[in-house]
C-alpha cells in the first residue's frame, strides 16, 4: 500500500491527537464509554486487519481469541486476581496460544477451508464457555471489579480512556513498523503471489502462522480491555461468531491492508449502530443491508474513494 | 446399556446426520457449481420453519403447508440469487462471506418483526404423534417418517446430479464453468436453479426439525456451523463426502452427547462432547487438510 503524502499525514495525526485530548479534557460518562468502546474493538478489527490486508486471509474465528483475552481476565477477577500487570500477560498468552494452536491448523488450507475452519474453531470455544461450570454459561457472568494497573485502580472512565487510547496507538505504531519490516514486506510477498515467495526461499506457512498468532494476541488484548470496559461477560456477547463478522465488516468499512483504516471502520459501524438503534430494535436489519449494499454498490470501500480524491 | 438403548441411538444419529447431509449437500453444491460461500444457507433452513409454522396455523393443512414454505422458499431464492448473489461469483470469498452475513442479518431481524421474538411451536401431525414398536423400542413415527423423507430426498439429489443431462452440466459447470458456458449451456439459469434446489433441500431439513424443536430467530446459526464442520471433514464440493461427513459428525455428536458425560463425570464429559465434532474436524484436518473427499483448491 502506497504511503499518504505527508501534509495529509501529518493532518491525520493531529485531529486524531486533538480528538482523544478532547475527549478525555471535556467527555462525560456516556461519552467516554462510546469512545473507549470504539478505541476497543478498533484495536480488535486492526488485529484481523494484520491478517486480512497484510496475510490476504479471510478469518472469521477472531471472535475466540478476544473471548478467551476476556474470560480468563474475567475468571481471574472472579478468583480474586485483578492487578493488570499480572492478569492482562496471562490473558494475552491464553488468546496467542488458541491462535497459534488454530493458525497451525487452519493455515495447513488457504481460501474457503480457512474460512470455514477459523469460524468452526471459534464456535468451539463459543460452546465450550457455554459448558463450563461456574462461568454462568450461556447467562455470563459479571466481574466483581475493573483491573489495576500496578496498583492504581482503571474505575474513572477518563483514565480508561485514556489507556485505551494509549494501548491502540501503541499497537497501531508497533504494527506500522512492523508492516515496513523484512517480516512485513515478506508477508506481504506471500499474500501476493505465494508461489513465488515459495520459490524465492521464503516460508509462507510459517511466515502466516506468525504474523496469525500476533494477530490473535492483539485481538486478545482488545478481549482484555472489552472485559474491563463492560464488567459482562457472555458467550453471546464475546465469543459470538456474528463479533467475528462484524470485526470483518469493520475493517471493509474502512479499508484493508491500512491500519488505521480498521480503527475509522469501527467507528462508522459503531456509529451507525448506536444511530440506528435509536430508532428500531431491529437495528441489525438495517446494519445487513448496510453491509449488503456496501459489497454491491461502493466496490471500493468509502476510504479508497476518499483517499483517491486526496492523493490525486 | 442395553442393545435397545444402542439401536434408538443409532437410529437417532442416522436421522440427524441426514438432516446435516440435506443441510451440507447444499453448501457443498453451491461451492461446487459456483465457487460460492453461502453463510446465508442456515437462514432457508429457518425461513422454511417459519414459512410452515405460519401456513399450518392458517390452514391447519400439512400438505399445503409443505408445498407453500418450499414454494416460498424457492422464489425467495431465486429472487436473492439474482439480486444479491449472481454478481459474486467472480468476486473473491471476503465479499461473498460480507453479503451472506448481511443477509443472516436481515433475515434473523426479519422473522422478529413478522412473527414476534417468542418462540414458535408447531404441532406434531396427529397422525405422526405416536410410536411404532421395532423389537422391544417404542421409537417416534414422527422421527421414522423424517428419516425416510431424508433418505427420498438424498436419494432424489444423488439422481438428479449423477444420472440426469441437468445434473450432468451441474457437474461440468463445477469443473470448469465458461467451457460449458461456450457449449451453449445457460449457466446464468443453472445457477439460479441450483441455488434454488439448495435452499429448498435446507428448507426441506427446516420444516421437518421444526416440531422437534422451538422454532426462533437464528435457529439457522448453529446448523450452518454443524454443515460447515461436515463439509470440513467430508471435503468441499464433494457430494459422497457431505454424506459420510453427515453421519460421522452425527455419530460423534449423539454418542458423544450420551455417553461422554457417564464416562468422564457430567461436568468434563459434557465439555467434551461440546468439543467433540471440533475436535474430530480437527483430526481429520492434520489427516487430509482438504477433508476426506476434497481436493487441494
Amino acid at each position: 500500500m502506497n504511503k499518504l503524502p505527508l501534509p495529509t499525514r501529518i493532518f491525520i495525526v493531529c485531529i486524531a491527537a486533538v480528538t482523544i485530548a478532547a475527549l478525555a479534557a471535556f467527555g462525560d460518562q456516556t461519552t467516554l464509554r462510546f469512545a473507549s468502546r470504539i478505541a476497543i474493538m478498533g484495536l480488535a478489527a486492526v488485529a484481523v486487519d494484520v491478517v486480512l490486508g497484510y496475510a490476504g486471509l479471510v478469518s472469521l474465528g477472531h471472535a475466540a481469541f478476544f473471548g478467551v483475552g476476556a474470560y480468563v481476565t474475567g475468571a481471574l477477577a472472579l478468583a480474586g486476581h485483578t492487578e493488570g500487570l499480572i492478569v492482562w500477560p496471562i490473558a494475552i498468552g491464553a488468546a496467542t496460544l488458541a491462535a497459534l494452536v488454530i493458525g497451525a491448523l487452519a493455515l495447513r488450507t488457504t481460501g474457503v477451508y480457512f474460512i470455514m475452519i477459523t469460524l468452526a474453531f471459534a464456535q468451539m470455544f463459543y460452546y465450550s464457555a457455554n459448558a463450563v461450570p461456574g462461568l454462568g454459561g450461556a447467562d455470563g457472568f459479571r466481574l466483581p471489579s475493573r483491573s489495576t494497573i500496578g496498583g492504581i485502580p482503571l474505575d474513572n472512565p477518563r483514565i480508561f480512556f485514556l489507556l485505551c487510547a494509549f494501548v491502540l496507538i501503541a499497537v497501531l505504531l508497533f504494527a506500522r513498523r512492523a508492516s515496513f519490516s523484512a517480516f512485513g514486506y515478506t508477508l506481504q510477498a506471500a499474500r501476493d503471489d505465494a508461489i513465488r515467495s515459495a520459490a524465492s526461499g521464503i516460508e509462507n506457512y510459517w511466515l502466516r502462522l506468525a504474523a496469525f498468532t500476533i494477530s490473535g494476541a492483539i485481538a486478545g488484548l482488545a478481549g482484555v480491555l472489552s472485559a474491563n470496559l463492560t464488567l459482562y461477560i457472555a458467550p453471546s456477547s464475546v465469543l459470538s461468531w456474528h463479533l467475528s463478522a462484524e470485526l470483518l465488516v469493520m475493517v471493509i468499512l474502512g479499508m484493508a491492508g491500512t491500519l488505521y483504516g480498521a480503527v475509522i471502520g469501527a467507528a462508522i459501524f459503531l456509529a451507525l449502530v448506536e444511530i440506528i438503534s435509536h430508532y428500531t430494535d431491529f437495528w441489525a436489519m438495517y446494519v445487513g443491508i448496510a453491509v449488503i449494499a456496501r459489497v454491491l454498490l461502493i466496490r471500493d470501500g468509502l476510504l479508497v474513494t476518499l483517499r483517491r480524491l486526496v492523493t490525486a | 446399556m442395553s442393545i435397545a438403548f444402542l439401536a434408538e441411538q443409532s437410529f437417532n444419529a442416522l436421522q440427524l446426520g441426514l438432516m446435516l447431509f440435506l443441510m451440507a449437500v447444499g453448501v457443498t453444491l453451491a461451492f461446487g457449481t459456483m465457487r460460492l460461500i453461502n453463510l446465508a444457507h442456515g437462514s432457508f433452513f429457518m425461513l422454511a420453519a417459519y414459512f410452515y409454522a405460519w401456513i399450518i396455523a392458517e390452514t391447519e393443512n400439512g400438505i399445503v403447508a409443505w408445498i407453500g414454505a418450499l414454494a416460498g422458499l424457492a422464489v425467495l431464492a431465486v429472487v436473492i440469487e439474482r439480486v444479491i448473489i449472481r454478481p459474486l461469483y467472480l468476486r473473491d470469498h471476503l465479499e461473498q462471506v460480507l453479503a451472506t452475513f448481511g443477509l443472516i442479518l436481515v433475515f434473523n431481524d426479519f422473522v422478529m418483526m413478522i412473527w414476534g421474538r417468542d418462540p414458535v411451536y408447531v404441532p406434531l401431525p396427529d397422525a405422526l404423534s405416536g410410536h411404532i414398536m421395532m423389537g422391544d423400542i417404542a421409537y417416534p413415527t414422527y422421527r421414522l417418517v423424517i428419516t425416510a423423507v431424508a433418505i427420498i430426498s438424498g436419494l432424489s439429489i444423488w439422481y438428479l446430479i449423477a444420472r440426469t443431462r441437468t445434473g450432468g452440466l451441474i457437474r461440468a459447470s463445477a469443473d470448469n464453468r465458461p467451457v460449458v458456458q461456450a457449449l451453449g449451456a445457460n449457466v446464468d439459469r443453472l445457477s439460479a436453479g441450483v441455488f434454488a434446489l439448495v435452499a429448498v433441500l435446507a428448507g426441506i431439513a427446516g420444516i421437518m426439525t421444526a416440531p422437534l424443536i422451538a422454532v426462533t430467530s437464528g435457529m439457522g446459526d448453529s446448523v450452518l456451523i454443524q454443515s460447515l464442520v461436515v463439509v470440513i471433514i467430508g471435503g468441499l464440493g464433494s457430494i459422497v463426502g457431505a454424506l459420510v461427513g453427515a453421519l460421522l459428525v452425527a455419530f460423534v455428536e449423539v454418542f458423544g452427547r450420551t455417553y461422554l458425560p457417564l464416562a468422564l463425570g457430567s461436568t468434563s464429559g459434557f465439555a467434551l462432547a461440546n468439543m467433540a465434532i471440533y475436535l474430530l474436524m480437527a483430526v481429520t484436518l492434520i489427516w487430509r487438510p482438504f477433508g476426506m473427499f476434497g481436493k487441494p483448491r
